[in-house]
């Protein structure tokens, strides 16, 4: 039983492509039915978000089903075979399992540590679970790969720091400030960046935003946006002293701020501690203000060199993640093996009771004037036989499950004694999302 | 004696065990570490109060007159007092201060020689554990005042500099650090007023005279006059942040000064030793 991947994401394929292959999340059930509905997939699942596409199932026959999955991929979206080629990965066995659980844990991602594809695989395994299309491996090794990216983020710092400027800005502030709760922001001018980083600001409770710009419509309409106040700009000087949070982006060529007016800023707020995010260029505040006690200025190089650092932590963690990751991978290799040792036990023990039947059978036939007596004890004789026998090897296959490599053993135990291959799981399949 | 000893080593181990959960925490930065830290000092100050039972029923009197005993009781109201500030702000990254600071102070106090010492009966008076309790307990508040100065000024440096380093994330934001520094001198400054005035009240009972100007009594006179000016500043004219942890890290070398300076240095009658003779 083997756990396979086909897939595309963006270190393969470029958004031209993803696009396409993309499947709608409104539509999943006829891809996922059709999927399943391949020769050696078992178990179905569809991954599709705009930076990753990759199907999951569960097969007998890996090789096989890696080519039918391509095929399926390239046919759904009416591609030429030859154009997808090149962009899609595969995976099997404990490759496949390693590859989730990263894509889970976010260490695949544009981002690394950024916690969007966890949702998107929940709502992916949530389609799979209404249509049937999942069933004991699948359920079982996505609620896995869940519980492993949550170990992962409780476990390392992974997704700590902010990785955007406008995220960057807010955590600043909050170790300024602490909380953001009743503080004032101001926006003078209105850029694209201000605006976010202004939202942003409001969704972590700023409670009050000014906005001034020289167009004063332009910042009456921005303030509505924000259930703020507009301030004219000739005089949003004198408002300063009420504002915690300066976003500056005008495009004046000249500081709109100078040091020698936030130092009397500083002295009218009681030297409460003001933070300044100035992301024009030309820049708007003096530099030197930073000089000042209570002001913490910084500008877009400033933040951009706080999302860079963050950005190398997360890598130094990431590394932490995969060790974590290794372990889980081992654990879940382990599970699947187990899942074969029992039934092929079984089938062996069962194999070698039908041929001591009929051997014994066969000689009893032959021998005449046996008393009951006798007969009994050639039959336990025969029996002791089978037990002896079969003691060793069932002994070696639940060790060598437990050690990692029971496909292995049971590859051999089932070809040295010619057993029957399972029953097709295809037929009984399981079709229950309960098993969390 | 057999007793005594065992809750002391018990609670200073204790206060070790909590040192290293708090240091481990701001390594891993994993909340869980942290909350076993405090759960360390919690029992550790209890041992620690049964400790000091056992001394004063032995010693038949508040167990405070040797440098042993001092540097002790400090530990223990430093512990009192982070726990309460604990409380309020959730300071885990303070807890790596103040847990080996503990320690090493219940370490001093196992160092310096450990005998129960009978006060002078001159001395007797229901003031002695009074001013004892205020000016420890100030103590530890400036103490703790100080940590945090200590912390603002890094986690201020960082966030001007714009360079951060690993410990930026563990430390408390510049509010949290200047709002503790405050609480602990609007705590301590009065704790330090009671205990000279209690001590005064306990001198004219013992000597008649009100102050000596004894050394001891005019180094915490002047430290008390920079705590003064500290709170004036910080109420009226608006210092904060950097200037008041700058000012509350000085002051507080000063209160170290008067605390162990004045005894090891300049003699009077604070010496362990003239409990003794006296």
């Amino acid at each position: 039983m083997n756990i396979v991947i086909v897939g595309l994401s963006h270190k393969t394929a470029p958004v031209e492509i993803r696009e396409i292959v993309a499947f709608p999340t409104t539509a999943m059930e006829a891809p996922l039915q059709q999927m399943l509905e391949l020769p050696s997939v078992i178990e179905a699942v569809i991954v599709s978000t705009c930076n990753r596409v990759e199907l999951y199932a569960i097969s007998r026959q890996p090789v096989a089903a890696v080519i039918e999955m391509k095929q399926f991929m390239a046919d759904f979206h009416n591609l030429e075979m030859e154009t997808l080629q090149d962009h899609l990965y595969d995976f099997e066995g404990k490759d496949a399992i390693q590859h989730v659980l990263r894509v889970a844990a976010s260490l695949d991602s544009m981002m690394v540590g950024e916690p969007q594809i966890l949702g998107q695989i929940k709502t992916a395994y949530g389609y799979a679970c209404e249509y049937k299309t999942v069933g004991l491996i699948l359920n079982r090794f996505l609620n896995k790969a869940f519980s492993v990216a949550k170990r992962v983020r409780t476990e390392t710092a992974i997704a700590s720091n902010a990785v955007s400027v406008s995220f960057a800005a807010v955590e600043l502030a909050r170790k300024i400030f602490d909380s953001l709760e009743n503080k004032t922001v101001m926006l003078i001018g209105a850029g694209e960046m201000c605006e976010l980083a202004a939202k942003h600001f409001v969704n972590n409770g700023v409670s009050k935003v000014l906005v001034t710009n020289r167009t004063f419509s332009r910042a009456e309409k921005l303030a509505e946006e924000f259930d703020g106040v507009a301030v004219s700009f000739d005089n949003f000087r004198e408002q300063l002293h009420r504002v915690d949070i300066v976003l500056s982006s005008t495009g004046a060529p000249d500081y709109v701020l100078d040091a020698k007016k936030l130092k009397q800023v500083c002295k009218e707020r009681r030297y409460k501690p003001m933070f300044l995010i100035d992301i024009a260029v030309p820049r708007d505040i003096d530099p030197a203000a930073n000089k000042l006690d209570s002001i913490y200025l910084y500008d877009v190089d400033d933040l951009q060199g706080v999302v860079q650092a963050n950005v190398k932590e997360r890598q130094k963690e990431a590394a932490k993640a995969e060790l974590i990751i290794a372990d889980e991978v081992n654990q879940f290799q382990t599970w699947l093996a187990a899942l074969e040792v029992k039934p092929t036990i079984v089938a062996l023990r069962q194999q070698l009771e039908k041929v001591r039947c009929a051997e014994v059978q066969k000689t009893l036939s032959s021998l005449n004037g046996l008393s009951d007596k006798e007969r009994k004890a050639i039959e336990s004789m025969t029996c002791a036989l089978v037990n002896k026998i079969l003691h060793q090897p069932t002994y070696v296959l639940k060790q060598a499950n437990n050690n990692g490599d029971g496909s292995l053993y049971i590859d051999a135990v089932r070809t040295l004694f010619d057993l029957p291959d399972p029953v097709d799981q295809k037929s009984d399949k399981l079709n229950d999302c309960s098993d969390i | 004696m057999g007793t005594m000893s065992l809750l002391f080593s018990i609670t200073t181990v204790i206060y070790l065990i909590a040192s290293i959960l708090y240091l481990v925490a701001m390594v891993t930065k994993r909340q869980q570490t942290s909350s076993m830290g405090r759960w360390a000092l919690l029992a550790g100050i209890v041992i620690h109060a049964a400790c000091f039972g056992v001394r004063h029923s032995t010693a038949g009197g508040t167990p405070v007159t040797s440098l042993h005993e001092s540097l002790a009781f400090f530990a223990w109201c430093l512990v009192l007092l982070f726990l309460l500030l604990d409380l309020r702000f959730r300071l885990s990254a303070m807890g790596a201060f103040a847990a080996p600071l503990a320690f090493l102070l219940m370490v001093a106090s196992a160092l310096s020689p450990d005998v129960v010492v009978q006060l002078n009966p001159v001395l007797r008076s229901w003031l002695f554990p009074v001013h004892i309790t205020f000016a420890f307990l100030g103590n530890a508040a400036f103490a703790l005042s100080f940590g945090a100065g200590v912390m603002y000024l890094i986690q201020n440096r960082m966030l001007k500099s714009k360079r951060f380093t690993g410990i930026y994330q563990l430390l408390p934001s510049l509010d949290v650090l200047d709002k503790v520094n405050y609480t602990c001198l609007s705590v301590g400054f009065p704790l330090m007023t009671l205990g000279i005035i209690s001590g005064a009240f306990w001198a004219n009972t013992a000597w008649g005279t009100y102050w000596h100007w004894d050394p001891k009594e005019t180094w915490a006179l002047l430290t008390w006059f920079l705590y003064a000016a500290l709170l004036h500043g910080r109420l009226t004219i608006g210092w904060r942040g950097r200037k008041a942890a700058i000012f509350s890290i000085i002051a507080f070398m000063f209160l170290l000064f008067t605390f162990l300076g004045v005894n090891l240095l300049l003699g009077g009658y604070h010496t362990f030793e003239a409990f003794a003779f006296l």
